[in-house]
């Protein structure tokens, strides 16, 4: 090849490397933009209705204005907090099963698949079937069935999170390496307490972010929470009454007559993302500090 | 103390591959015993026969009879507490990654129960010095992953881990073919030390390794055990012509 | 067939220890002819070969250490190169004694000839025959032949002490004789060192084949140890594998 047959090869080749960078770049400002915009969107609108009111009091009456949302962003809390403790383990328990004693089986195939169809319910639908299976049914000596309740709602965003909490669980253990299991069994320990004391230990940075992954999902839903938790005006003093959520609460306010509690609505959408953003940092921080020091 | 292993008639098989083929030998007590044969001729998975490691493939099986010591470990025992007195190093070095360097040697003890904290301190250093690994860590003993380790170091690691449970015997699937002739030395070294305390089966593709490390050498071929004696014997008059084409590189 | 550059190596080391083989020979033949025929073109001829030969030692040397070092080889391999290596050795001295019998030529020659009642003649001829056997055992790898050489030395050993009672008793009863029967002695002596020198040959032969260090032996029995590889034929051997043999019983350790 000649000299000038060869510069000319790797000019074009310069040209294809900066182009493919511009574009790699451009496609990543397309993705970052919308999530900006929306960042800011929410700040511009809501930051002028934070206030010490806001995150202390509960909903003003009708046609007055002021108040907050302080029962909300709790009865979100204590609805995630359901939601996680009826989720996250059966989640990874199916994910453990799916990974590691259920290989193969019919069992398992059957599991896997409930999974994936579970995970692609409308939402509204999970809140619908929970409003039938929990808030519609009169049993006399359940106290917890048969009226709309934190408890409904609980079990719902629960059930959400299963499918998600489970596959990424099991992908997660998959990916840790046959070596590492052989190890365990090559020293005499049993296979449960080999998958439980390393297989899952080792996976646990990747299943703790399914987890989060779930949680964030489910922290957003309104639909399931229409037919079940319901809402409420004021603080409520057990799980067996309705409770009030922000999502729910936005949705309330968005709609409304009212200037200023629209306002409030884009308040309470900003404070709800950074309550999820800050929820999943603190689980960051918090078993990563574990792990540095291997815990024994 | 290390004891003899006597193998009767083992056969083995995946699935219906028949991998091991009326295995007869008899390998001594305080000795290293290392086994050659080309890729696929059933080294590997007769060692693995020796702690029924081979079961954990669901599709694998055995039979025949493995006495180790006076132990009979298909007849007599299950596969959680042989693995306890016969134990494994493998091909590449596998410590547990998520943890410290002293929990990865008391892992052992630990998962299997084991709770006496003062003693595991003892045992971890005791390993730690058996594997020569211990001035290198000393000082980062909990500090230190097991991962973090040179590929050498590892090894050496695993090795101690192996020890911490006070196994009997030692088996060692080609422990050195991952590593540089620095680390490979000294692993070597650490077997003959070792020798005096464990029974050593060695699986190797080197050698010259076997030569330098183990009384007796078997020679393993198509699953079949082809020739056992002593390593000088082997190396310089074989008897059979298979493990002479073998050993001068005539094929495999 | 793999390591085919070793294999190659192998046979270039052999061809080599042959052609040098072949000069030590040469230089034996001409040396028992220059005592045949006192012709000092012949003694010369020797005197010139042991410079090549004393060479072809050193390379062959070198080329077998750079095998050993290179190569690992293993088993007969190994064997063959360390056979090689002696062998290698003891060419060079039978042709240190070609040379020394040459110049033992040259002076009876200057003092005339007499009769002297030894066979050297036949005596020459059994070593040569000697040499010519086990480097025939060398190029055939046939440990067999190389055993007949080894039952052969006794002769010549008995050659030489007879020859040395005889040459004594001459040299005490005809003193003028003295010189002749001295060299004719040192020709004796010679010889008998050259058929120790193929019986070493024939040793390294039968340990590099068969494995067996037959050395120092009072009398071998031909054929005493015979394995599975007896079997073969050729330069290295070769055949059908022996059946299976799965030792059951302890091995051999060793502490």
């Amino acid at each position: 090849m000649s000299t000038g047959a060869l510069q000319l090869r790797s000019r074009f080749r310069a040209v294809t490397d900066h182009t493919v960078t511009v574009l790699a770049v451009v496609a990543t400002i397309l993705v970052i933009v919308p999530l900006a915009v929306i960042f800011a969107e929410l700040i511009y609108k809501g930051v002028s209705s934070l206030n010490w009111d806001f995150f202390t009091k509960v909903p003003a009456p009708e046609g007055e204005s002021g108040g907050g949302m302080a029962n909300a962003i709790v009865g979100s809390a204590v609805l995630l907090g359901l939601a996680s403790v009826i989720g996250i383990p059966i989640g990874i328990g199916s994910g453990v099963y799916l990974a590691e004693f259920g290989r193969g089986t019919k069992l398992a195939n059957a599991v896997r698949f409930t999974a994936d169809v579970l995970n692609g319910v409308p939402s509204i639908v999970m809140g619908v079937t929970a409003y039938a299976l929990i808030v519609a049914t009169h049993v006399s000596f359940l106290p917890f069935l048969g009226h709309f309740s934190a408890l409904s709602g609980g079990v719902a965003l629960g059930i959400m999170m299963i499918p998600t909490v489970c596959r990424s669980t099991e992908e997660m253990l998959l990916m840790v390496p046959h070596a590492v299991r052989e190890a365990a069994l090559g020293l005499g320990v049993p296979n449960w307490r080999s998958v439980l004391s390393i297989t899952v230990r080792t996976a646990s940075p990747g299943i703790i972010t399914g987890c989060m992954l779930a949680f964030a999902r489910v922290a957003g839903e309104t639909a399931p929470l229409l037919f079940t938790a319901l809402g409420n005006q004021f603080w409520s003093t057990s799980l067996n009454e309705p409770i009030a959520a922000l999502p729910l609460q936005i949705f309330n306010y968005a709609s409304s007559p009212y200037e200023d509690q629209r306002r409030m609505a884009w308040a309470g959408a900003l404070v709800l993302i950074v309550l999820i953003v800050l929820a999943v940092s603190l689980v960051r921080y918090v078993t990563s500090r574990g792990v540095l020091k291997g815990n024994s | 103390m290390g004891v003899s292993i006597e193998v009767i008639n083992l056969n083995a098989w995946y699935g219906t591959n028949h991998s091991l083929q009326d295995i007869n030998l008899k390998m001594p007590g305080n000795h290293a015993t290392a086994l050659i044969g080309p890729s696929g001729c059933g080294k590997s998975t007769f060692v693995r026969c020796l702690n029924r490691m081979h079961e954990t493939n669901p599709i694998a099986r055995a039979t025949g009879t493995v006495r180790i010591g006076d132990l009979d470990i298909y007849a007599d025992a299950k596969p959680v507490e042989i693995r306890r007195r016969v134990g494994m190093v493998f091909q590449r070095p596998n410590p547990f990654p998520t943890m410290s360097i002293y929990d990865n040697v008391a892992a052992g003890l630990k998962l299997n129960g084991y709770s006496d904290h003062k003693h595991l301190d003892e045992i971890v250093e005791k390993s730690l010095k058996n594997s020569a690994l211990w001035d290198e860590v000393k000082d980062d003993l909990r500090k230190k992953s097991g991962a973090s380790l040179s590929g050498g170091q590892q090894q050496r690691l695993c090795i101690a881990r192996a020890l911490a449970v006070d196994p009997e015997v030692l088996l060692m699937d080609e422990p050195c073919s991952a590593l540089d002739p620095v680390s490979t030395s000294k692993i070597e070294d650490l077997i003959f030390q070792l020798k005096s305390q464990y029974t050593i089966v060695i699986v190797t593709h080197n050698m010259q390794q076997a030569a330098r490390v183990a009384e007796n050498t078997g020679f393993f071929l198509n699953g079949r055990m082809v020739e056992f004696d002593a390593t000088h014997k082997i190396f310089t008059n074989p008897s059979d012509k298979r493990t002479e084409d073998y050993i001068t590189g005539r094929f495999g | 067939m793999t390591r085919i550059r070793f294999q190659q190596s192998l046979e270039d080391l052999k061809e080599n220890l042959l052609v040098m083989a072949g000069l030590a020979e040469q230089a034996i033949q001409r040396a028992i002819e220059a005592y045949r025929t006192r012709d000092l073109s012949i003694c010369d001829l020797v005197s010139r070969s042991e410079i090549a030969i004393n060479r072809m030692e050193r390379d062959i040397d070198q080329s077998a250490l750079d095998l050993l070092a290179m190569e690992q080889p293993m088993a007969i391999d190994l064997r063959f190169i360390l056979s090689v290596i002696k062998i290698n050795a003891d060419l060079e001295r039978v042709g240190d004694a070609a040379k020394s019998i040459s110049d033992r030529v040259r002076h009876m020659e200057r003092m005339g000839s007499v009769e002297l009642p030894v066979d050297i003649p036949r005596m020459a001829s059994m070593a040569a025959d000697m040499v010519r056997r086990s480097l025939q055992s060398f190029i055939e790898g046939d440990a067999e032949l190389a055993r007949t050489v080894l039952t052969m030395d006794d002769a010549v050993d008995q050659m030489n002490r007879s020859s040395y009672k005889t040459l004594t008793r001459v040299m005490e009863e005809s003193s003028h004789l003295a010189p002749q029967a001295l060299n004719a002695l040192m020709i004796s002596r010679s010889l008998e060192r050259v058929a120790d020198h193929a019986t070493n040959i024939a040793e390294d032969v039968i340990f590099w084949i068969q494995g067996d260090d037959v050395r120092h032996h009072k009398s071998v029995a031909a054929g005493a140890n015979a394995t599975p590889k007896d079997a073969s034929s050729g330069a290295a051997p070769t055949g059908a594998a022996p059946a299976d043999t799965t030792p059951a019983g302890t091995a051999p350790a060793q502490s």
